[in-house]
């Protein structure tokens, strides 16, 4: 007999060893992520996907799914309280949605669509961070940052390199690039590299291709994150 | 220096777990940890520079810039605070000539703030070059300046400049008397392995770190997993504001932390165990050292132990500055040369620890109480103190007392008892716990001393009528933001959201529905955090705003929106920049009503 688990009242099949995103994925139940990506290993730090199970608060993209477990996902409850996760995120950087070259396809934007959110809600920390544009196809803008690793992730597991850490403590943490002038064009990254793609919002960018596509006919603009994520992230 | 580091490189095997201790090293030769020295450690550990880079950056005590050859630090705690610091802290500034938090022009010395350097009972404290001062006063602040100003050698200092006083005012089972050397371990020879582990189960003994798991289903569950190695950690990062008893019991019980730690390796079957150390407690590292080498030659330790078979070692490895390695899956993490982020869970470390094998993370007072049970047996043990907490639990009391010092009590113990011991008068409240515990008012002194009423990791810092509880609340969340590793949302942005949104308050540019703002981001926090240090980071304002509701309205302005900062002192620059000093180059908050 199938093993399930239930969320939100709605009964979902998982095999040992998935995490909850895992089999939410592919049960078609979207939980909100932005830190997370089925291709690398969980990282649990955004938070956005918490979810309630059996009363208590667990990051669904690293907690391993178990026999039974109750699961609360799309409660009010949750969803406020992502929102203003989200709108952490949104005062901790400098985002600039509507000059953004990434607006549009920026999960960050796409999550706060998502969840309805209208407004920054917190006060602004306006930190001070640079822009790097010293390779030749690539751009990091800093200000977009939101520490989710999925860049040191996908050059270590993918690309065999390892150009990102994220170095510092607390609100001052920081992407640092590993070369030796911490600049990226003496970096070993190349614009093929999965690390140069994966950025959920726009702080890692290709140059010269941020308007290929018109605003107003991009990824968020015309379907909301939760079909999109669930299309991308159950293919094969 | 590539030479320093190549022989340093060399001692330790050329092994990035053993990146702080390199660290530390160069930190203390060279005043900072330069590109070149990164360059340099990376190709011989074979790690990337950014690696190393994450790891400077992550600890308070490790610098990319150059800091004085005298390098102070003073301690942040509330009670230094509540003893004068601030004051005496301008007045070291004064006599140095340089501002606080700088270094000064001719890199001689450093000047800067540090959290709770584990001294509450003799402050204010600080660190010089690592090593502790403690009592400070104006006289000692002029001998030390002196001393600086001559750039004496710190070891021809006179020592009472350095002198830590143990300070151990009431003594029960544990602080009694320290147990005879391996006696706790022939016991449990003669015993058996199996039978003192159920000796321990029989005590209840619980974590006395403050979480209180119980310790013989850890040992147990450690045991049980299929591996080939083990590990024992003794965590004396005692990073609560407000605790010491670690320290005291590394200076006077080793032996018997460093026994409870054996028989933990031989029932569980580790062959290593590790003594994480805190970077303020440097001053006890060679003495701990000696009491080593004690334990090996008597053959305590090391092959063989007693004939028995049984192997161990321990080695003590420091931190270098950051509170959240006291949580126990971040101190492995910089156990192993990395920056402490608190590990996903599960795995839990009895699983998946150090190096990823099974590892017991135990207090250094649970290890004390191991050994006195493995002479005593459960039974003994379970009878003092309550239900669900047995045995007695030390606390580390300081603050507006007589008598700040060592105390140890049976469980169940009651507040009112313990404040009439330490002849505290006129009493506000108590902060029981530390800045991640609670804070109890003085309509609550009927409470007990339990994990089924007031859990404490030790800290027990009292304050008297004339405090404000505002500025320890103050105190508190700007430790925390401090803090934070920063790897999760809620914790890395709401802790200093929650620094911002206080402060407002407090400095008086609240309104209407900013102390409901406060609350509402308190909780987002505390559900939301990925470990202890962010659940428990709203605790100083929850506790405090559930008690005294007054004090935080009493603050906020009648008008239904303040601007969160100074309007009129932000146009200073302008005014400075347009030459202006009429009266139109000032603006009020608000318009006249």
């Amino acid at each position: 007999m199938n093993k399930t688990i239930s969320i939100d009242g709605k009964t979902i099949p998982f095999k040992t060893g998935q995490t909850i995103i895992e089999a939410a994925t592919a049960a078609g139940v979207y939980i909100p992520h932005l830190c997370h990506n089925p291709d690398y290993k969980p990282h649990g730090s955004c938070k956005l996907c918490t979810v309630k199970i059996n009363g208590r608060n667990c990051s669904a993209c690293t907690f391993p799914a178990t026999e039974g477990q109750e699961i609360l996902n799309k409660t009010p409850e949750l969803e406020n309280d992502r929102r203003k996760i989200t709108q952490m995120l949104f005062v901790e950087g400098n985002h600039f949605c509507p000059s953004c070259e990434q607006s549009g396809n920026c999960q960050l934007q796409g999550l706060g669509y998502y969840l309805s959110m209208k407004d920054n809600h917190f006060p602004h920390f306006f930190a001070n961070r640079e822009l790097d544009a010293s390779h030749p196809e690539l751009l990091i803008d800093h200000n977009r940052c939101i520490f989710c690793n999925l860049c040191v992730r996908a050059s270590q597991q993918s690309d065999g390199k390892n150009v990102f850490v994220i170095s510092g403590r607390g609100i001052n943490k920081r992407l640092t690039v590993n070369s030796t002038t911490g600049k990226l064009k003496d970096s070993n990254i190349s614009v093929d590299d999965c690390a140069a793609q994966i950025c959920p919002t726009g702080a890692i960018l290709k140059k010269r291709t941020a308007y290929a596509v018109p605003i107003g006919q991009r990824l968020y603009d015309t379907k909301k994150i939760d079909e999109i994520a669930l299309e991308q992230e159950n293919k094969e | 220096m590539k030479k320093f580091i190549q022989e340093l490189c060399e001692k330790n095997n050329f092994q990035s777990v053993h990146l702080l201790t390199i660290l530390r090293k160069i930190q203390t030769k060279y005043f900072f940890i330069s590109k070149e020295d990164i360059e340099i450690l990376s190709n011989l550990l074979k790690i990337e520079s950014t690696q190393i880079i994450s790891v400077v950056e992550f600890y308070s005590f490790f610098h990319l810039k150059p800091r004085g050859h005298y390098d102070i630090f003073l301690s942040d705690s509330i009670t230094d605070q509540m003893l004068g610091q601030q004051s005496l802290a301008n007045y070291f500034a004064k006599k140095l000539k340089l501002q606080l938090g700088q270094v000064r022009d001719d890199g001689l010395v450093s000047l800067a703030y540090t959290s709770c350097t584990g001294m509450c009972d003799q402050g204010p404290a600080g660190l010089i070059n690592g090593y502790p001062i403690t009592q400070l006063n104006k006289a000692r602040i002029n001998t030390i300046v002196n001393l600086i100003e001559t750039q004496t050698a710190i070891q021809d200092w006179p020592r009472s400049i350095f002198t830590v006083n143990d300070n151990i005012y009431k003594t029960d089972l544990l602080l009694h008397q320290e147990i005879t050397q391996g006696e706790a371990l022939k016991a449990t020879f003669n015993r058996g392995l199996i039978a003192t582990l159920d000796e321990l189960k029989q005590s209840g003994l619980r974590g006395r770190g403050g979480a209180g798991f119980n310790t013989a289903m850890k040992w147990q569950f450690c045991s049980e997993e299929q591996s080939s190695e083990r590990y024992v950690v003794c965590n004396a990062d005692e990073g609560e504001p407000g605790t010491f008893k670690d320290r005291v019991l590394l200076n006077k019980y080793a032996n018997q932390v460093f026994e409870g730690m054996t028989l933990c390796a031989a029932i569980i079957g580790a062959e290593q165990g590790f003594l994480y150390l805190r970077a303020e407690y440097l001053h006890l590292y060679s003495s701990l050292k000696v009491v080593l080498a004690d334990r090996y030659e008597k053959n305590l330790l090391g092959n063989n132990i007693l004939q028995k078979n049984i192997n161990f070692n321990i080695e003590i490895r420091l931190g270098a500055g950051a509170y959240i390695c006291g949580e126990e899956s971040a101190l492995i993490e910089s156990l192993e040369g990395k920056p402490g982020i608190p590990r996903n869970r599960p795995p839990y470390p009895v699983v998946e620890g150090y190096l990823n094998k099974p590892t017991v993370v135990n207090n250094v007072e649970t290890f004390l109480a191991a050994a006195k049970i493995a002479i005593i047996g459960g039974q003994a043990f379970a009878k003092i103190g309550i239900k669900k907490s047995t045995g007695t639990k030390l606390l580390s009391i300081s603050g507006d007392c007589e008598r700040a010092g060592i105390y140890e009590y049976p469980f169940g113990t009651t507040i009112r008892q313990i404040l009439d011991d330490c002849g505290a008068k006129n009493v506000l409240g108590v902060q029981v716990g530390g800045p991640s515990g609670t804070f109890i008012s003085n309509q609550e002194f009927d409470r007990r001393l339990a994990f089924e009423d007031l859990a404490t990791g030790g800290s027990f810092i009292i304050f008297n009528q004339q405090r404000h509880i505002l500025d320890l609340v103050k105190n508190f969340t700007h430790f925390f933001a401090h803090e934070s590793c920063g790897f999760c949302t809620p914790c890395r942005v709401g802790t200093s959201l929650l620094k911002k949104q206080l402060d407002k308050i407090v400095d008086g540019h609240g309104s209407a529905g900013d102390v409901v703002a406060l609350e509402e981001l308190c909780q987002l926090v505390k559900n939301y955090s990925h470990c202890g240090l962010g659940q428990t980071a709203a605790n100083p304002i929850l506790s405090t705003l559930q008690r005294y509701p007054e004090i935080y309205q009493s603050k906020l302005k009648a008008i239904s929106y303040e601007p969160g900062f100074d309007l009129n002192a932000s146009l200073a620059t302008a005014r400075q920049l347009a030459n202006r000093d009429d009266s139109g180059a000032y603006l009020a908050q608000v318009e006249d009503e």
